[in-house]
């Protein structure tokens, strides 16, 4: 845990408990995640409950409470990327990196997500894949867009495993 | 910028700035919204100005990077002023070819002009493209003659003038009276008068006022109003410095959605230089007018675009409604009069004051003035932001200006109003779109979404997939919404899995009233609408899930088969190289088929095959 960056946080946001939001934004940019020791240091710094901390970093989908892997892949579920396929193309993702909606890859390479609409309409269904815009694509276009991350399919080809609930 | 103190000194920063530039003077612009940028735009801009840099031009031509311009379908974009050529899908290897042709020599490059589907004509101008044509650009216009980040730019084409004029000739009540008569009504989707708004927020009892401009766009397949922030913030700023003016507020916020890093951005250098040069700030003109705007950028919630959710949010709290007994505009922000409005209603402002509120009437219908930005998406050949004025029909905007479903399909219906709205079927596509023509036929106007869907797509599953939307963005504060949302996605779930039976429909239809009833903020009140506009104009296609246990659009994966027909079949083997589970079988020469077993329904080979060989049964 760096402290003088997260002073640096704090200082900016003049230690006003209604920036919290922003707070966490600017902690998860640093972080790539929330870590507990860091939530517990803003909290006991901040003179706010950890409880309440715990509320907004939980409420809101922007921010992650465990480590991240390496790239990150967003699958947008828009509307228009729906009618267009997207399901299908986040199916084949999920089978083909092996981790559910959420999740990280065991190698620390990927944590995949979905976004409800990157407004990139034209482009549907698009994935990004560690910040680059992949757009038109297909459950067949995936094993080749991952190579480029340096993932190998897994062996052997699996059932899809069940989606869960809530990502 | 210098700073500006008076109304006088305004004017004449802004002839100086006019003056400084000719109208004639070629001027190469480029689209770089995020849009844009996702088609590698950013790469385009610096090929143009490396290449002005090589041949020293750069006095000679200018480069302005715009943000989006509507035609998402064909981005980047770049148009040639002043004789407003338009090329399309342009990469950085075309840059060259671009500049020595038609900057140095007049001629157009054919191969990069937008060619007509039907006619097969090449099209140079950009007004002439049919996707421009039809359309009314008032608001989204200004777009593409300004650079975002340049607050010059927006003072060349008559910025803050409006804003100016009502400081120095209009009292509140006046810019209020005006407001009203214009007829403008909310843009984010309730339609509420804005003159009425403003006039009980002026009126409501407190020492401090607020305005806020509601950014947090959520409606998936809805992106008008970040059009609209990355493209030319100022006219969304200067529409929030009137209004609050207008209520007698010093102190505004912008909450700008998560997932908008760019739109953000650009509003924070619109700000900066407002502060900079004293439009923002303590007594502003001169006037003894004081005004400050904060940014706020949200979490990734989509409930926070309910005003009640946006101002906890603001203040740091957890994004939860509360029940508006008592109206924001009276108490809201930390309990204060608070004004909230969208981004595109706040762009209209400045027009209807330097244009008036009698012009503002003219355009539009009897209950709905102006014109809307539609984000017209989904099954529909040019994607994009198209603003026309309120009254025109589905079929126009789909067909005219969308250029209709790509591929030969068969529209279906037009979803609006997001996870609130509804499907409009086919039949209905000859109504005028307005706020009460579309809540008419069980929809809503919405913020603007406007989804196109053809014969591929599955009317229950389209249901499905908002509601499990809604399920995850329920905050959970209601009872209703909270368990009703989960209750009929578990519901439209099992019909799609071929597991409906024929109570469910009368059960989704009860749970939606319990929900309409029992919930406390729009969320849940309306979050069976897409269901119950799907039940209403497409039962023939629940009862087909439920009894047949059939899914006559070929998505639903539980109850659909794939077949390889062989006629089609050429046996080229793209199907099999694709297949990750190895369902497919077949020697070269001999069609191929499909082990219904092994099949797991993921669609790589459809998708892969290039002779529609293969079916869905």
């Amino acid at each position: 845990m760096d402290t003088r960056a997260i002073d640096r946080i704090l200082k900016k946001h003049n230690h006003e408990h209604s920036s919290i939001i922003a707070m966490l934004q600017d902690l998860q940019e640093l972080e790539n995640y929330l870590p507990e020791n860091s939530l517990e240091y803003l909290s006991e710094k901040l003179s706010m409950p950890l409880s309440k901390i715990y509320r907004i970093a939980t409420f809101y989908n922007a921010f992650s409470l465990t480590p991240r892997g390496k790239h990150l892949i967003s699958v947008c579920l828009g509307t228009a990327c729906h009618v267009r396929g997207a399901a299908k193309v986040l199916d084949r993702i999920r089978m083909y990196l092996g981790v559910e909606v959420g999740g990280m890859t065991k190698d620390g390479l990927f944590s995949l997500e979905t976004v409800n609409c990157l407004g990139a309409c034209a482009m549907g269904p698009i994935v990004v894949a560690g910040g680059d815009y992949y757009g038109q694509m297909t459950p067949a276009k995936v094993a080749p867009t991952m190579k480029n991350y340096g993932k190998k399919p897994p062996k052997p080809a699996a059932k899809p495993p069940r989606r869960k609930g809530k990502k | 910028m210098r700073r500006i103190t008076t109304p006088q000194e305004l004017e004449e920063v802004r002839k100086e700035i006019q003056n400084g530039r000719d109208p004639e003077k070629p001027c190469i612009a480029i689209t770089s919204g995020t849009s844009a940028r996702a088609y590698g735009s950013e790469k385009v801009v610096k090929a143009f100005r490396d290449e002005l840099k090589r041949r020293r031009l750069g006095k000679k031509i200018d480069l302005r990077v715009t943000g989006g311009q509507g035609f998402d379908e064909r981005e980047p974009l770049v148009i040639i002023h002043p004789k407003e050529i338009m090329y399309q899908r342009v990469g950085p290897n075309d840059v060259e070819e671009i500049i020595t042709e038609t900057l140095l020599n007049d001629r157009v490059v054919d191969r990069l002009l937008y060619v007509h589907p039907q006619t097969g004509e090449k099209i140079a101008r950009k007004d002439e493209v049919p996707f421009y044509k039809g359309q009314m650009p008032i608001v989204f216009g200004n777009n593409a003659l300004i650079d975002p980040t340049d607050i010059e730019d927006y003072l060349a084409i008559g910025g803050y003038e409006a804003f100016a004029k009502v400081l120095v000739a209009y009292s509140p009540e006046g810019v209020i009276d005006i407001a009203k008569r214009s007829g403008l009504r909310g843009r984010g989707g309730g339609g509420f008068p804005t003159g009425v708004k403003w006039e009980s927020c002026r009126n409501a009892q407190g020492d401090k006022h607020y305005v806020i401009c509601n950014a947090d766009e959520g409606d998936p397949g809805a992106y008008m109003d970040r059009g609209l922030l990355e493209g030319n913030p100022h006219s969304v700023l200067e529409g929030m410095m009137i209004g609050a003016y207008a209520i007698g507020s010093d102190e505004g916020y912008v909450y700008v959605r998560y997932e908008y890093p760019l739109a953000s951005e650009n509003v924070k250098t619109a700000i900066e230089q407002l502060r900079e040069c004293g439009l923002l700030g303590k007594d502003i003109l001169g006037t003894g007018f004081d005004f400050d705007i904060k940014i706020s950028r949200g979490g990734g919630a989509f409930v926070c675009g309910e005003s009640t959710a946006l101002m906890a949010s603001i203040e740091g709290e957890a994004g939860e409604p509360r029940a508006k007994h008592i109206h924001t505009v009276e108490s809201g922000l930390w309990d204060k009069p608070t004004n909230l409005n969208n981004v595109e209603t706040w762009a209209n402002v400045s027009f209807i004051i330097n244009k008036g509120a009698d012009w503002y009437t003219t355009i539009g219908t009897e209950g709905s003035k102006g014109t809307k930005i539609f984000s017209l998406v989904g099954k529909v050949n040019n994607t994009g932001l198209v603003e026309v004025p309120m009254g025109m029909t589905i079929r126009e905007i789909v067909f005219d200006i969308g250029g209709g479903i790509p591929g030969g399909g068969k529209l279906k219906a037009v979803q609006t109003g997001g996870p609130s709205g509804g499907c409009i079927p086919a039949s209905l596509i000859d109504i005028p779109v307005d706020f009460d023509k579309l809540a008419e036929v069980g929809s809503i106007m919405g913020s603007g979404g406007m989804i196109v869907m053809d014969d591929t797509t599955c009317m229950v599953d389209i249901a499905k997939y908002f509601m499990n939307f809604l399920k995850d963005e329920s905050c959970g504060k209601c009872t209703s919404c909270r368990e009703g949302t989960r209750r009929m996605y578990e519901i439209l779930d099992g019909i799609t899995q071929g597991k409906g039976e024929e109570s469910d429909i009368e059960l989704l239809e009860e749970l939606s009233w319990v929900m309409q009833e029992a919930s406390l903020c729009a969320l849940g009140q309306t979050a069976p609408n897409p269901a119950l506009s799907t039940l209403r104009y497409f039962r023939d296609e629940y009862e087909a899930h439920i009894k047949d246990k059939r899914c006559p659009a070929g998505v639903c994966k539980a109850l659909i088969t794939y077949r390889i027909n062989a006629d089609k079949c050429t046996a080229c083997g793209m199907c099999k190289k694709v297949c990750p589970s190895d369902a497919i079988t077949g020697e070269k020469k001999v069609p191929h088929r499909i082990d219904p077993e092994k099949c797991i329904r993921c669609g790589a080979c459809v998708s892969e095959c290039k002779f529609d060989a293969i079916e869905v049964v």
